[in-house]
């Protein structure tokens, strides 16, 4: 697929299409890329948020820069493409931690974080978790393919793969 | 203040801080190589989450990035970024076999960079200490070769809880012929932001 078909989603960010769309979001460090796909309707919805909880930050507009809220405007959005909030399975990735010798600090734990909102969040929509792939030391870039649900993983030394 | 609300005066003293953080730095590079560094007048943006990724290059470009806690008077982290051409350039000031254009880093590449890191990230951070008058205590470095965006996650993710943004300086030195970039990123908390501030008059 040329790059130029892609829907690019930046930092703090989302967006959904419908089949063939592709949405991608390059270099996922500590931030968390969540894909939502209908295999029914083949909406798909990707979100990276930066951070778990939008209660716990005064600053909160941004709704895609949290889990709880991209979650939320993230399904509203795909249920507007003609998603059935039902038929809603999720793939998650990203939630490293790019330097790795400080693991007692909480600000460097923030990946662990993010992935831990993330799963609770899916969990109180009811959304079903199909796939990881969390945590470690490297960056990831992601494609979602709305054709198919398929959620391409690609790494610099540390190989690609398909969820 | 609930989050950063900068204006220009607050952006033209965050450039003074940084020309007298990044000009300490280069000096001490200058001194330990023994090579004449000269460099430009630092940049100062606020850049929206957007346009972060892409800042210092491709987004999935791999760079090299040697981040430093710091704690004291002033918390937060401080932050080097440099490409791999200009990694392998100022490594080459140090070594007498020279590192070929394209060639890998290994771990003695690692460390060496871990320690250049130290020496500008700690001449920067003292000379910011000195202006403000505060005490700032550096970790050890720690050093990542990954992805722009990822790299640059750490220190977005660290502003983010203040800002929609994030506060970008970048820096150009170098030597006779050798282009060096490399980008300097400081990311006190919103305490220790205010207290920067304070310490120079501004709020």
């Amino acid at each position: 697929m040329n790059i130029k078909q892609m829907i690019i989603v930046g930092m703090a960010d989302l967006n959904a299409c419908k089949s063939p769309g592709v949405l991608t979001t390059l270099g996922l460090g500590s931030c968390v890329g969540i894909a939502l796909y209908d295999p029914l309707s083949k909406v798909a919805g990707l979100a990276h948020c930066m951070l778990p909880d939008s209660t716990k930050i005064q600053n909160n507009n941004v709704e895609a820069k949290f889990v709880d809220t991209a979650v939320a405007k993230l399904l509203m959005q795909m249920q507007k493409m003609g998603a059935n909030k039902r038929m809603i399975k999720a793939k998650v990735a990203g939630g490293a931690q790019m330097f790795a010798f400080n693991a007692t600090n909480d600000m460097m734990r923030i990946g662990d974080r993010n992935v831990e909102a993330t799963t609770k969040v899916l969990g109180q929509h009811g959304i079903p978790i199909l796939a990881k792939d969390v945590g470690l030391t490297y960056g990831r870039t992601v494609e979602l393919y709305a054709e198919t649900g398929a959620f391409l993983i690609k790494t610099i030394g540390h190989g690609n793969k398909t969820l | 203040m609930d989050f950063i609300n900068l204006n220009s005066l607050h952006l033209d003293v965050l450039k003074e801080v940084s020309s007298i953080g990044t000009g300490n730095a280069i000096n001490s590079l200058s001194q330990i190589t023994n090579k004449r560094i000269g460099m430009d007048v630092p940049k100062v943006t606020f850049l929206e989450f957007k346009d972060v990724s892409t800042s210092i290059g491709p987004a999935d470009d791999m760079i090299i990035g040697i981040l430093v806690s710091i704690s004291g008077d002033i918390n937060g982290m401080v932050m080097f970024l440099l490409g791999l051409d200009s990694a392998r350039t100022i490594l080459n000031y140090f070594y007498e076999i020279p590192k070929k254009p394209g060639e890998d880093f290994n771990e003695l590449d690692v460390g060496s960079l871990q320690e250049v890191g130290n020496i500008l990230i700690s001449s920067y951070i003292s000379a910011l200490g000195t202006l403000i008058n505060k005490r700032i205590i550096p970790a050890v470095p720690i050093v990542a070769i990954d992805m722009a965006a990822a790299i640059l996650s750490v220190p977005a993710i660290e502003f983010s809880k203040m800002a929609d943004g994030v506060l970008h300086i970048e820096t150009v030195f170098n030597s006779g012929t050798d282009q060096v970039s490399g980008y300097f990123l400081l990311i006190p908390d919103l305490e220790s932001f205010n207290t920067i501030m304070r310490s120079l008059g501004v709020m």
